[in-house]
């Protein structure tokens, strides 16, 4: 059974002492917004690590595989799958036989959860279209501006035997002092029914946004962990309110230091969330942690 | 215009890409005709209708930023491998990998920040219209959904992750205030749309902004080139 409810989400993760997302336009300094100095972590970033949860928690369980793979396998053994060839290839045009291609993207959906959740492109040699996941992010953002530091490190050892008379290499991290991101987050109902998109997809990508952090841990990162996640269902499949109108319920307030500035830890901030007169709406508005 | 609808359609990134610059996206000034209908068509669509976009007004100024992200390069999945997947009954074998090897690529897009467009289109009737439907239906069903903010999936300002946000214009008093109004500029060749009766063929169009409006001519005219 796919889901049978439209819904959104406001997710909040925050960074102490690392850097969520590097910029490689900027020799990996934290992503930052250039008109507002905020913090910037993008959709791709964050799906990235959904993957990567739903991956190791799902380890050979069948229909929870991950089509687009971090490099942990080396041996890439394709060449069996084409010697399993059988439709022929005709190229860039939509195979003839549509039952085929049907079956194709089924099967792809049914066995991968990143093709039926954020969807893939199906469109090679044989083209069988593409498929739209139900599951979209947008950019997060930081609350605040947040200030990058640059800190130098040093090494001990050198790489190179001819580097031996040098005392050390320095090299440098990047950090983000602090900073409390919010992201939003959509998933439609009438796109599950495309892919599959079930309950219990929906329950384990709640849980992925939940725990993703505690499993992504690594010298640049620091310390990074989810901090809360709201969700709105709504009653009708298609959806009982506009999205920016929920969004704007969840309101971030800032308590401790000054308006504008950096922050430096969770306390700094109230989340707020404003249900009035959501039940006469149709929506549902639930705190999952 | 009797049947015409108009749109109040925001977000806070945009890209439109220029089919010229798509490996390292370059965004059109303002939004295309193709992505107005592709939001449009988000709400309500049915084969039994097709969107036409009368006129654009860009309500803020045009301004552009720029982000890089690790992409995929040739990460289509192809069918022969997955058909012979299917033969074997196991997944084992099927996945791609993102390495620094040639899979990965950095790509930049130009986008557009804060942008804002009133979208004044209607619908006409297609050849696989049936009995039940008819023209105050569907605009009905897009109207009705449009006000309760209802959509069939979100929908998006070029690509999937920048979210647009809408709501229906019904009378002058909810047209919103336009930045632009006196600004009158040349757009230069933008893509009207994709002709996917023939062969998907894109088709452009001269965009001339004259008072913050862009007039977009019919989809068959003389104003449309290939």
């Amino acid at each position: 059974m796919t889901i049978q409810h439209r819904y959104e989400f406001v997710y909040f993760f925050d960074v102490t002492n690392g850097n969520p997302n590097g910029d490689p336009d900027a020799g990996n300094m934290p992503r930052l917004d250039p008109e507002s100095s905020k913090g910037l972590v993008t959709d791709v970033s964050l799906k990235r690590k959904i993957r990567n949860y739903i991956q190791f928690s799902n380890e050979n369980k069948p229909g929870y595989d991950i089509y687009v793979q971090e490099k942990s396998i080396l041996n890439q053994q394709n060449q069996k799958a084409y010697d399993a060839l059988e439709i022929k290839a005709e190229p860039k045009k939509l195979p003839k036989d549509q039952e085929k291609a049907k079956a194709i993207t089924d099967w792809m959906c049914a066995n991968f959860f990143d093709v039926r959740a954020f969807g893939a492109v199906m469109t090679t040699e044989v083209n069988s279209g593409q498929v739209r996941g139900p599951f979209q992010l947008a950019f997060a953002k930081s609350i605040d501006p947040i200030i990058p530091l640059e800190i130098s490190i040093t090494r001990m050892a050198v790489t190179n035997e001819k580097d031996l008379e040098k005392e050390r290499t320095i090299g440098r991290k990047h950090i983000v002092p602090y900073g409390l991101y919010r992201v939003h987050g959509f998933i439609s109902a009438k796109l599950a029914e495309k892919t599959g998109f079930s309950e219990s997809d929906l329950s384990k990508l709640w849980k992925a946004l939940e725990m993703m952090f505690e499993h992504d841990h690594s010298a640049a990162r620091g310390e990074m962990s989810a901090r809360k996640l709201i969700v709105f269902k709504h009653q009708d499949m298609l959806g009982n309110a506009p999205a920016y109108k929920l969004f704007n319920r969840v309101t971030v307030e800032r308590v401790k230091g000054e308006l504008g500035t950096p922050a430096s830890a969770f306390d700094d901030y109230v989340i707020h969330l404003d249900t009035s007169g959501l039940e006469t709406l149709g929506v549902e508005a639930r705190e999952l942690f | 215009m009797a049947y015409g609808i108009k749109l109040h359609v925001w977000g806070e990134y945009a890209c439109f890409t220029r089919p010229e610059m798509k490996v390292e996206r370059v965004s059109y000034d303002v939004i295309t005709p193709s992505a107005a209908r592709g939001i449009l068509e988000a709400i309500h669509w049915k084969p039994a209708i097709c969107w036409v976009i009368d006129r654009i007004h860009v309500l803020k100024p045009v301004r552009f930023e720029t982000i890089r992200r690790n992409e995929l390069g040739n990460c289509k999945i192809s069918t022969s491998k997955v058909s012979g997947a299917m033969k074997r009954k196991s997944t084992q074998d099927l996945y791609f990998l993102i390495d620094d090897g040639d899979n990965r690529q950095q790509r930049a897009t130009t986008l557009l920040r804060d942008v804002g467009y009133v979208v004044e289109a209607h619908f006409e009737l297609t050849n696989k219209v049936g009995n039940e439907d008819s023209v105050g239906k569907h605009l009905d069903i897009f109207n009705r959904r449009a006000r309760k903010g209802q959509y069939f999936h979100q929908p998006c300002l070029g690509n999937r992750e920048f979210p647009a946000y809408f709501s229906l214009i019904e009378s002058d008093e909810d047209f919103p205030l336009s930045e632009l109004s006196q600004e009158t500029k040349d757009l230069g060749w933008m893509l009207h749309d994709i002709d996917f009766a023939n062969a998907a063929t894109p088709k452009f169009f001269r965009a001339k902004l004259i008072n913050g409006v862009i007039d977009v001519p019919p989809f068959r005219t003389l104003g449309v080139v290939q």
